[in-house]
């Protein structure tokens, strides 16, 4: 029976809220960035016990299902092993002077509580709460963009802030109008917010209505994503704030925004008179996708660089998504996966990289294998995995969506693989220049921490390698259920 | 009966109301004069949703029109009279397009939403269906002074009353829940934007809360 007691769900959630108020109050550095650590661990072992225990039930608020946990795991573990990095490179932070102890708890406080607000977003049952959540994360990543207080700092949170609310405006209405769509079926209140609820009625709401809403959340949602045209906020936003909170916006905010997408992506494919959500996705994962790859040999900033290659790589996924069928979904999740382990590790090289070079021009970095082997080949694996070159996680999952692609709509492969070639010279082009050559720039060594980037990276090649037959069957599972 | 067409007739002006007013701002071209106009758009969703409480016999509602009154409509304009007067900007509004041609995409916009929410919304009641395409209109017309203006301060403006659009799509929605809870949190939301310009400028001795004047640091620039 005691067992029992302990719920997972409310252990996401409590463990960061409270760590959140903790770390706000508590002094120092080293005690806080620790209590950091401690509790995105607790989080994140909190979200695996839910791989074992036994599920609650759907309740108003609460939705556990096969599609959530991948994500809550993902995001959890992403989590934690971005604190173990952001430890270390706070501490050269604080060393360099960019932060203040003020800052740096404000910075530990809004890192929980960004943690709170995704995991929330993916276990409410309410598409309203979701919206809240999705806000609440939004919010505490644009305060810490702008936590350096640089002018180019406060321009980033300024305009991440100015487009990240106009999303989140499309997003209200959107939701306003599902419900608006529900209350006739569902009945007024509450219920017709609850998206299991939803996507047993679906089926019988105004199919038109249930249109429009979609339009509003692709854009708004899609927004977050960090789809083009929408996505001017993101490659400033990742360059101008600190670089764990870098590897959390690529590896995990996109992904919330993302979630929600598919969640409604479903409540439309069940009513059966509503547009189906597959070519607007398609297209505009494709237009993410190329105009993306164009942009990525105009970068001189190397964490812009890496920006540019987050929204392609969303494009890619949403693509996947949208083609739909149990193939592409499958690809699809896998890629959302790989995506997130990958750039995050790149991250966490970048991060190092660009303390100890003094800079993030793309021109004043060379050689990093000969001065700094480890974070240098960290990097060379990392890029080469994110280009989409075997044996590395990435690749099969990009020749899953391509061969599934090709089986259907020849046309369209066509396109997908001209931006993959595009995006992988160009990424191929910067990683020669920057860890080869003659070696340019501080060569002092670096206190990094290594093993967040290396854990991340031996994932991915497992996974490049062979994929657990349960963690095959667990994504076949979504991947019908995403439909 | 009677009753009936009364709470339809004056919902129905003042979001129509609204809609005017949205109007209004597209063309002030002083910062001052966007205040008053903004404060007087909060003032009618003010009335709009306590209407809405009335009618629909939902006393929560009351909570989110009182934020409208007194948040939106007294403090934020003050307090951003205030900073403008600070930061000496209260000449003039750099509008990005012309008045003519904003009118005009208003007037585009409008019209595109009322095709599109009435046409979809067919089914609805009346009320609910006017309702939406009302605010949607609000909404759009809050995103295009968001799209004209460069100035941060009318950006500001520009969001606040789209977000009035969301505040009054969301009470005219019979029943949903979650709206206070809404209201507050655009709220605080705002309450930090505010307090973000105003301390952007004096902590950080910024020349403009120009956003144009800011691009030149991102270092893309060729």
């Amino acid at each position: 029976m005691n067992l029992h007691a302990f719920d997972p769900v409310a252990a996401v959630l409590l463990i960061p809220i409270g760590a959140a108020a903790l770390l706000a109050i508590l002094p120092g550095y080293r005690l806080t960035a620790r209590l950091n650590v401690v509790a995105s661990l607790a989080t994140f072992l909190s979200a695996l016990s839910l791989l074992v225990i036994e599920r609650p039930q759907p309740t108003p608020y609460v939705l556990v299902d096969d599609l959530n946990i991948v994500f809550i795991v993902l995001n959890t573990f992403v989590g934690f092993t971005t604190s173990i990095f952001s430890a270390s490179y706070i501490a050269h932070e604080l060393e360099a002077g960019r932060l203040t102890p003020v800052y740096l708890r404000f910075y530990h406080a809004m890192y929980q509580t960004m943690m709170f607000g995704m995991n929330l977003a993916f276990v409410t049952n309410n598409i309203g709460l979701m919206w809240v959540a999705v806000e609440i994360a939004t919010l505490t990543t644009v305060l810490m963009v702008g936590i350096y207080r640089t002018h180019a700092a406060l321009e980033a949170a300024w305009k991440y802030f100015i487009l990240g609310s106009v999303g989140i405006a499309f997003a209200l209405f959107g939701t306003i109008l599902v419900y608006m769509a529900a209350r006739p079926v569902v009945g007024e209140g509450q219920d017709a917010m609850v998206w299991t609820l939803l996507v047993e009625h679906a089926a019988h709401f105004d199919p038109a209505l249930l249109n429009v809403a979609f339009i509003f959340l692709f854009l708004g949602y899609g927004t977050k994503v960090g789809l083009a045209p929408l996505h001017a906020w993101l490659p400033d936003a990742h360059a101008e704030g600190p670089t764990p909170i870098s590897a959390v916006l690529s590896g995990l905010l996109l992904n919330v925004a993302l979630y929600a997408l598919l969640r409604f992506k479903i409540l439309l494919a069940v009513s059966p008179n509503a547009i189906s959500p597959g070519p607007l996705m398609v297209t505009i994962g494709l237009v993410s996708l190329v105009f993306a790859a164009f942009m990525l040999y105009r970068r001189r900033d190397i964490k812009r660089l890496f920006a540019y290659s987050s929204i392609e790589h969303m494009g890619i996924i949403v693509f996947a998504f949208g083609m739909g069928g149990p193939l592409a979904n499958f690809a699809g999740l896998l890629h959302m996966v790989m995506h997130s382990l990958t750039k995050s590790a790149i991250f966490y090289a970048v991060g190092h990289i660009s303390q100890v070079k003094g800079t993030q021009r793309i021109n004043r970095i060379r050689g990093l294998t000969v001065t700094h082997p480890a974070l240098g080949w960290g990097l060379v694996v990392g890029v080469v995995a994110i280009a989409g070159l075997p044996p590395l996680g990435i690749f099969m999952s990009e020749f899953l969506v391509v061969s599934s692609t090709f089986a259907r709509q020849p046309l369209l492969a066509i396109v997908l693989v001209f931006g993959l070639l595009l995006a992988f010279g160009a990424l191929l082009l910067r990683l020669t220049s920057v860890a080869f050559g003659n070696p340019r720039g501080s060569t002092a060594p670096v206190e990094a921490s290594y093993v967040p980037m290396f854990a991340h990276l031996s994932l991915v090649l497992v996974a490049g390698i062979y994929l657990p037959t349960p963690v095959v069957i667990w994504f076949q599972h979504v991947a019908t259920l995403l439909g | 009966m009677q009753m009936h067409s009364l709470s339809f007739d004056v919902s129905h002006t003042l979001a129509g109301g609204l809609v005017l007013i949205s109007f209004m701002m597209l063309y002030q071209d002083r910062l001052y004069s966007l205040l008053n106009v903004f404060a007087f758009h909060a003032l009618v969703l003010a009335l709009s949703v306590a209407w809405q409480a009335y009618v629909q016999n939902a006393p929560h509602l009351y909570i989110t029109a009182a934020i409208a009154l007194v948040f939106k409509a007294i403090v934020i304009p003050v307090a951003l009279h205030r900073i403008v007067k600070q930061l000496g900007i209260h000449r003039d509004i750099e509008s990005a397009v012309g008045i003519g041609p904003t009118m005009l995409a208003g007037m585009a916009l409008v019209a595109l939403s009322m095709v599109l929410m009435l046409r979809v919304t067919a089914e609805a009641d009346p009320l609910a269906r006017e309702d939406l395409a009302f605010a949607l209109s609000v909404v759009l017309l809050g995103l295009l002074v968001m799209v004209t203006r460069r100035n941060a301060v009318s950006q500001v403006v520009g969001f606040m009353s789209l977000e009035n659009g969301l505040v009054l799509a969301a009470t005219g929605a019979k029943g949903m829940p979650l709206v206070v809870e809404i209201s507050v949190a655009f709220s605080i939301l705002i309450a930090f934007i505010v307090i973000g310009i105003f301390l952007f400028r004096i902590r950080e001795r910024f020349d403009s809360v120009d956003v144009s004047a800011l691009d030149d640091y991102r270092g893309e620039r060729r």
